[in-house]
């Protein structure tokens, strides 16, 4: 069941509960229950908004920073990642396999705010080995879902 | 000048639900719930199989009975989810659609004055497909309080001297009735006694919900040497428009089958059959998430309709249910066309699949769960308006 209801609630948070419980086929109260209980032991970690700011007419910058850091002893990774995750401009951070240690993925106002946070922030600590910032010229799709006009229903509206 | 039509073709009505589609194509702001193929578009993997067949150059007519590689893989498929095991060689053909199928092996196997049965509501094409083929449509009228099912005794009282085939059009499409292998033996006893054929349209075979799946009636024993399996890609794999669909049974047949389809429209487009082999190889997930989204749809519409007044019996199978307006005092007709011009839905009147779909609706769940939740809200309201005497 849990899985079920993440399933569902990963592409839409904001369903009504009594229509989750219908389309699901269980009471409303078990629902309830499942998802507070995903809540409290954090399956669940948060209910966002997937956003267009480009079409919001905001100016936001994203980057994809690849770190490759030295493995601290005793602490490996993690110790590098406990750092980072914690300066707000942050909106992820994954150790990952390959070429270099960490993506870490930032969003800013501008530019500067993005290349200074790498230069003042990240690129001093003793750790960092080198980062090559990438910076999003344009999001096609995100989280699943693709970021360009909603398609139309082209069907012919009747068919036997 | 002459006449230059056919008697024949003339005499044959066009199908019921054209009324509704010329005044829905009209309405801009109707949402309608009257379609009958999937909302989804089909998978990318499949299409991505088309487009390399074309960057292939992959662009000449395939076998007429389809590619070898196609064929395999529908065996393959329909012996590894049903242990139904068919050659692939000489069992086997690849046609436009199911639709074709129905009609070619109908062609295939009526003599003129043939009688076929044909169990309603169903949809559209059988009868005039018999008709054309020769045979004499026979309509056995299924029964709300049997779900819809087709039952031994209504099978036994429908059989003539004349009787050859008996279509067998489950999953259903209008009533999204299932029949259970239960259901099935008891039918397929008549069958062998009275010495019949079937034809078995399978083409909702992958969307049943609940613990019932879906059974082919060839599984039954002592049915699969005659029957006549139709299956094909449009609502399994969202491929409807790839036209594409196959039908299994008795070499026999099929190589007469293979005959017609042969002189009529020399292969199935080999763009779809190069997509289908990629569907029936990796396409099992993508089956079953739909399925899933299907099935959560039709919980929502089915507890929707009944507790606002129009009870719904359980439809267990393909994408529509089929809710029942009798109490209101109003032909299907009527009532489909009010709700059309005061709510802006569009439903199809349960008579457009046979005379006995008189107080009967068809609600197709091929919707997302948005338009569902907007057209089921107007519904509510038109049937509150209707029962405070505000509708005319």
């Amino acid at each position: 069941m849990r899985e079920k209801i993440l399933t569902f609630i990963e592409k839409n948070s904001r369903i009504d509960l009594e229509e989750l419980a219908i389309i699901l086929g269980v009471d409303k109260i078990t629902v309830m229950n499942e998802l507070e209980a995903m809540e409290s032991e954090h399956i669940i970690c948060g209910y966002h908004t997937l956003i267009n700011w480009e079409k919001a007419g905001v100016e936001r910058v994203t980057a994809l920073i690849e770190v490759r850091v030295t493995p601290q002893r005793g602490m490996g990774f993690d110790k590098f990642a406990e750092r980072i995750v914690n300066y707000p401009e942050v909106d992820s951070v994954y150790l990952i396999s390959g070429g270099f240690d960490f993506m870490v993925t930032l969003s800013g106002k501008t530019l500067r705010e993005v290349s200074s946070f790498v230069s003042d922030k990240l690129s001093p600590l003793e750790t960092v080995l080198s980062t090559k910032t990438n910076f999003i010229l344009k999001k096609y799709k995100d989280h699943g879902t693709v970021m360009g006009e909603p398609t139309k229903d082209e069907r012919m509206k009747i068919v036997p | 000048m002459r006449n230059p039509l056919s008697k024949q073709i003339v005499e044959i009505q066009p199908s019921g639900i054209r009324k509704f589609f010329d005044i829905v194509s009209e309405m801009e702001d109707a949402i309608s719930l009257g379609v009958g193929e999937p909302d989804f578009d089909t998978p990318w993997h499949i299409r991505d199989e088309g487009i390399y067949s074309l960057e292939k150059g992959r662009t000449f007519y395939t076998s007429n009975a389809g590619l070898k590689e196609l064929k395999v893989e529908i065996c393959n498929y329909l012996e590894r989810k049903y242990n139904l095991k068919y050659d692939y060689n000489s069992e086997t053909i690849v046609t436009v659609g199911g639709s074709e199928a129905i009609d070619v092996a109908l062609r295939a196997m009526l003599d003129p004055g043939d009688e076929v049965l044909i169990p309603q509501p169903s949809y559209v094409s059988y009868e005039p497909c018999a008709i054309l083929a020769g045979g004499k449509p026979v309509i056995i009228e299924l029964k709300e309080e049997n779900e819809f099912r087709l039952t031994a005794e209504q099978l036994e009282n429908a059989i003539t001297e004349k009787t050859k085939i008996l279509i067998l059009p489950f999953p259903n499409n209008p009533t999204g009735s299932i029949m259970s292998k239960t259901d099935l033996e008891a039918i397929a006893k008549v069958v062998i006694d009275h010495d019949i054929f079937v034809l078995s349209d399978e083409i909702y075979s992958e969307l049943t919900y609940g613990e019932e799946k879906h059974v082919p009636v060839a599984t039954i024993p002592g049915m699969q040497e005659r029957t006549i399996t139709i299956n094909g890609f449009s609502k399994a794999y969202a491929m409807t428009g790839w036209r594409l669909g196959y039908a299994c049974g008795p070499k026999e047949i099929i190589s007469q089958m293979i005959k017609i389809h042969q002189f009529a429209i020399m292969c199935a487009p080999t763009t779809s059959q190069y997509a289908a082999v990629e569907a029936l190889k990796n396409g099992d997930g993508d089956v079953e998430t739909m399925r899933e989204e299907y099935d959560g749809r039709r919980r929502y519409l089915l507890h929707r309709l009944n507790k606002m007044g129009l009870p719904t019996f359980e439809a267990k199978g393909a994408f529509y249910v089929f809710p029942c307006i009798k109490h209101l005092n109003m032909t299907s007709d009527e009532f489909a066309e009010k709700l059309l011009r005061t709510a802006k839905v569009a439903v199809v009147p349960g008579t457009a699949f046979g005379r006995c779909g008189e107080g009967f609706l068809r609600i197709s769940y091929a919707y997302s769960l948005d338009d569902l939740r907007e057209a089921l809200d107007r519904i509510e309201v038109f049937l509150n308006d209707l029962n405070a005497g505000k509708v005319k």
